[in-house]
């Protein structure tokens, strides 16, 4: 036995250590060097999700029922692993919009109804006061181990309770600004998580290895006694799957719905990429929490009278009896690390929303608090916070006065979690549907909240013995149908699972068809917009302001100063001048904007509900329509898809720049190509009549030698303008086409008639080699022949004076045809013939070159292109050149 | 008119005529002739430089795009070569752009005439030229 100064003087102790890392935790904040801004810390503080419960309760159900103690770690193993996706949008979310409750969350999302914001306190206080009472039970029944001290009438647990309030007010009601962080509250509560584990897992080693010689000496024990090996050898059919189902999903409904796992998962976090760390160590946490529940339980059975102990103590009463008493004390901070933890955020939670959302509306009723003049409501608003926390507190220290030994720890746990599970398909449906309505989200939350209070609240308080307990066996009036836990004969489920579905059922049912029979008002509308497109919003200046009315900067500043206190509403209009570019608070214009950001200011304060019934009460604004929200969604998703076009645009447009400006040099270069051929003919042509009008003397021969040199460079000059343009058509894909079956060898024949005068000139002779039959091709006859005598005139120009050979060949391959124009010219050089296609490269050197325009032969590959085919160059120099090109045949 | 006087007493000036186009030089050929000096050919650009080198002749009619060496570069070398840094240079080519007149002159030609040209104020320009120092350098941009 310990003595009572020894535990009571510790547990005080321990509070004032929390109280010391607290205010620690809020002075480094105070200097901007942030404790908690760190995953691990994150992780740990949502640890406050194992309370008394676990630490005390989880023994005891596995001492009654073997491995029913892990559902309960499984869910939110489970909705950690949604968490990357569900838990980073409830964040963003409520740090976009300043939202602190679980009440305000849901409120918000249906058009910030006060009403539905007060119904979803309310079944948080009426869920959630019992499992408060809960943990002062815990407290208090650890108290009475450690000491054994029968005493009635001295209670340590009121002193620890309301040590509890006082911590909770220092530390939870520090600011009015609930969206600010409880820094100091949040770093104690992962220090208690740490304490907590270690005590637990201390206790484990010592009664699985001081005790007992390993885990395989407990079992094997447990084995040999008949009852203890029944509980953990339940034949397979036995086992209830259903029932471990539903435990599963309720707990993983309420790791995301309980008030205080809210407040430190979504609320305190300081950085939502903290959610990837806390996605594993939370679980490997729990994990490591209940490594030795089983031993430690078994332990208990095996060793302690069963009289004496409930197994729900054994954590604490192992030690005690075995001898250890100090780490029994140990334990027991332990349990009290895990008790506090919960009440403190459970509280500071459970207080924001009582004070925004019922205290708030009521007091708004009154014309005073709404009128445009009006004194600071800061201090009132603390004040209303901090009553409401020791309200709470002392409300779970009655219950658990008045009711408190009437349950097991675990099945009040249980029925809380039923209680905030109801919140589940209002909250997680609203995060990704559209179509909920307020209307939905009230019919779900009444409905399912009415059959939670039927089939499980009301039968455990009957099985209590307050009231009378024939409804629950008979049914109400005898209505077996009606029966609180076999609702319409469905008796084959445990109550939990049976109250669980019936409620979830009648919940979801409500939800989806009230939300589908009508369509969401325009308020409704903008707020699922603001939710479910959380992430899709770009930065802040292009999202969509739904409100639309006239403000004065006057009313609004008043308004902000007296709930927000003189500085802070100095600074958040100093901010909004700064983000518009302002030198002065003054010049702001009062436009939907500045409006907005108010009242997103003051709900981190009141709440959105209440910010919003404060806002409409000093500005003049206009109802907001279905048509409104779709004008002013439609307006802000037209200024983001006018800056992606711009994007885009410019891009596009930088692009095309760049290419049209290599086009430009590559038209430059052509025009000067041009201009340079079209003045060489024109410069002979000018100076030869100017020399020949200045001089009548000229002999007659040297006249016909001038006269003959203009008339070539003439006919040069025409030749040129014509192949030019001729090009420019090819190459601009304007030129006309008439394609039609053509016989190739025909063509040649034709080509080498109409150039023989060409070839007799030069005493050349042209050998064409033809096959007896030639399929058709698919082509344009004159541009054929165009590229034919094109070629044979190349040829002629190049072959030797008096002895040129040309030879045409047209050869038929399976899916093609061949020409080549081969000649015994002096070939064409290695260095011109990678550019022999371009324009104005003629062959051969000046002097011996003959008259050509240089564009004879990219006309000619231009044509074969664009009949599917290639042209080429085959040559070595000195011993001729032949171009050759090929028609793909058609199928 | 010192410098004038002694051309006409002297051994009838050379010019060099460099250009690819057969027509052109024929033509060029019989104006200079017309004028009496004495007319050197060049078809391409190296044998340019190599008849500049070789005969120093007083003028060169170059043209800016021939095969082998460009106007330009021939300029270019007839200016660094100390021998013949004061061979006369009229630049004739068939390109009007504005960097093709800027390319002659940091070339180092004593004028710029584009083509097709007038062959009278062709040959003043030569007469010119031929005449002395001052006028002959001018400002092809003016």
């Amino acid at each position: 036995m310990i003595p009572a100064a020894v535990v009571l003087s510790l547990s005080i102790g321990y509070l004032g250590l929390l109280f010391a890392i607290a205010a620690l935790a809020d002075r480094r904040a105070a200097q901007g060097r942030s404790m908690i801004a760190n995953p691990w810390v994150y992780a740990l503080s949502l640890a406050v999700y194992c309370t008394a419960w676990t630490y005390f309760g989880s023994v005891g159900r596995a001492a009654a029922g073997g491995i029913w103690f892990l559902p309960i770690y499984l869910g939110p193993t489970l909705a950690m692993l949604l968490a990357w996706i569900v838990v980073r949008k409830m964040i963003r979310i409520a740090h976009t919009y300043r939202i602190t409750s679980i009440a305000d969350f849901i409120a918000s999302r249906y058009g910030k109804s006060p009403l539905l914001a007060a119904l979803v306190t309310l079944i948080t206080v009426v869920g959630i006061v019992p499992y408060i009472a809960v943990q002062i039970k815990a407290i208090s029944a650890g108290y009475q181990i450690l000491t054994a001290d029968g005493r009635e009438g001295w209670d340590g647990t009121l002193v620890v309770t309301l040590a509890l309030a006082g911590f909770t007010i220092a530390f939870g009601t520090r600011h009015l600004d609930s969206a600010e962080r409880h820094e100091g509250m949040v770093a104690a509560i992962a220090f208690e998580s740490v304490v907590k584990l270690a005590a637990f897992l201390a206790v484990g080693l010592f009664v699985t290895f001081g005790l007992f010689s390993g885990p395989a000496d407990i079992w094997a024990r447990a084995q040999a006694h008949p009852e203890l090996a029944r509980l953990f050898s339940a034949a397979p059919g036995q086992f209830d799957s259903v029932q471990w189902f539903a435990l599963t999903v309720l707990a993983l409904l309420s790791v995301l719905m309980l008030p205080r796992q809210f407040q430190m998962m979504v609320v305190e976090c300081t950085d939502e990429r903290h959610v990837k760390r806390a996605a594993w160590v939370f679980p490997a946490y729990l994990l490591l929490i209940n490594l030795f529940v089983l031993p430690v339980a078994l332990g208990g059975l095996l060793l302690l009278d069963p009289g004496r102990f409930d197994p729900e103590s054994y954590i604490l009463a192992l030690p005690l009896a075995e001898g250890a008493p100090a780490l029994a004390l140990f334990a027991y901070v332990g349990g009290l690390s895990a008790a506090t933890g919960m009440l403190i955020v459970e509280t500071v939670a459970v207080s924001t929303m009582v004070c925004n959302d019922l205290v708030m509306p009521t007091l708004l009723r009154r014309a005073s608090i709404r009128a445009r003049q009006g004194g600071d409501l800061t201090r009132l608003l603390l004040n209303i916070r901090r009553a409401a926390i020791v309200g709470v507190l002392l409300l779970g220290y009655l219950y658990f006065q008045v009711a408190g030994e009437a349950y097991a720890l675990v099945s009040i746990g249980l029925i809380s979690f039923a209680a905030v599970a109801q919140f589940a398909p209002t909250l997680l449906g609203g995060l990704y549907w559209r179509g909920a309505t307020r209307a939905g989200a009230f019919a779900g939350l009444i409905g399912g909240f009415l059959i939670w209070a039927y089939t499980l609240m009301l039968p455990s308080v009957a099985k209590s013995g307050w009231i009378a307990d024939d409804f629950v066996r008979e049914g109400p009036f005898g209505l077996a149908l009606l029966a609180p836990e076999r609702l319409f004969g469905l008796a084959s489920l445990d109550n939990l699972t049976h109250a669980l579905f019936w409620s979830l059922l009648v919940n979801i049912a409500l939800y989806v068809g009230v939300s589908l029979w009508r369509a969401p008002s325009g308020r409704e509308a903008s707020q699922a917009h603001l939710f479910v497109d959380v992430f899709s919003r770009p930065a802040e200046a292009g999202a969509p302001v739904f409100w639309r009315g006239a403000a004065r900067l006057d009313d609004l500043m008043g308004l902000a100063t007296r709930l927000l206190g003189p500085e802070r509403a100095r600074a958040l209009f100093e901010a909004q001048a700064r983000e518009r570019g302002l030198a002065d608070i003054q010049a702001l214009t009062p436009d939907a904007r500045l409006v907005d950001q108010v009242e997103r200011g003051l709900a981190g304060a009141v709440g959105s509900a209440s910010a919003r019934v404060l806002v409409a009460s000093v500005v003049e604004e206009e109802p907001l329509a279905m048509e409104d929200v779709l004008q002013i969604l439609d307006e802000a998703s037209q200024v983001r898809s006018y800056a992606r076009a711009l994007e885009t645009t410019s891009a596009e447009l930088r692009a095309a720049n760049a290419q049209l400006k290599t086009l430009d040099q590559l038209k430059d270069d052509f025009v000067s190509s041009v201009t340079h051929e079209l003045r060489t003919p024109l410069t002979s042509i000018r100076a030869f009549s100017e020399l020949m009008l200045d001089a009548p003397d000229l002999d007659v021969a040297q006249q016909r030698e001038f006269l003959g040199i203009i008339v070539t460079e003439s006919e040069r000059l025409g030749r040129l303008v014509n192949q030019v343009l001729d090009l420019a058509k090819l190459e601009s894909g304007l030129a006309d086409w008439h394609t039609e079956d053509v016989d190739l060898a025909a063509t040649i024949r034709a080509a080498i008639a109409a150039t023989s005068e060409l070839f007799r000139a030069r005493g050349a002779q042209v050998l064409p080699h033809l096959p007896e039959r030639a399929p058709l091709v698919r082509a344009d006859r004159d541009r054929l022949t165009q590229v034919l005598i094109n070629l044979l005139s190349n040829a002629a120009k190049f072959v030797p004076e008096g002895a040129g050979r040309v030879d045409v060949r047209l050869t038929v391959e399976p899916d093609a045809v061949v020409v080549a124009v081969s000649d015994n010219g002096p070939g064409v050089p290695l260095a011109e013939q990678a550019t022999i296609f371009e324009k104005f490269r003629q062959g051969g050197d000046a002097l011996s070159r003959p008259s050509g325009t240089g564009l004879g032969l990219p006309i000619s590959r231009q044509i074969v292109d664009h009949l599917g085919g290639r042209m080429w160059l085959v040559s070595q120099p000195g011993g001729g050149a032949t171009f050759a090109f090929r028609l793909p045949l058609q199928p | 008119m010192e410098l004038l006087r002694a051309t006409e007493a002297g051994p009838s000036p050379k010019v060099l005529i460099a250009d690819d186009e057969p027509n052109i030089v024929v033509s060029l050929e019989f104006m200079m002739k017309r004028e009496g000096f004495q007319v050197l050919v060049a078809r391409d650009g190296p044998q340019a430089l190599e008849t500049i080198r070789r005969e120093h002749p007083r003028l060169v009619l170059l043209d800016a795009t021939m095969p082998g060496m460009t106007g330009f570069d021939v300029c270019e070398a007839v200016r660094a070569d100390a021998g013949t840094r004061h061979t006369r240079i009229l630049m004739l080519t068939a390109k009007g752009r504005e960097t093709d007149m800027a390319r002659g002159v940091g070339a180092g030609a004593d004028a710029y005439v584009t083509k097709p040209f007038s062959t009278r104020e062709l040959m003043q320009k030569v007469k010119d030229m031929m005449a002395g120092d001052g006028p002959g350098r001018e400002d092809p941009a003016a």
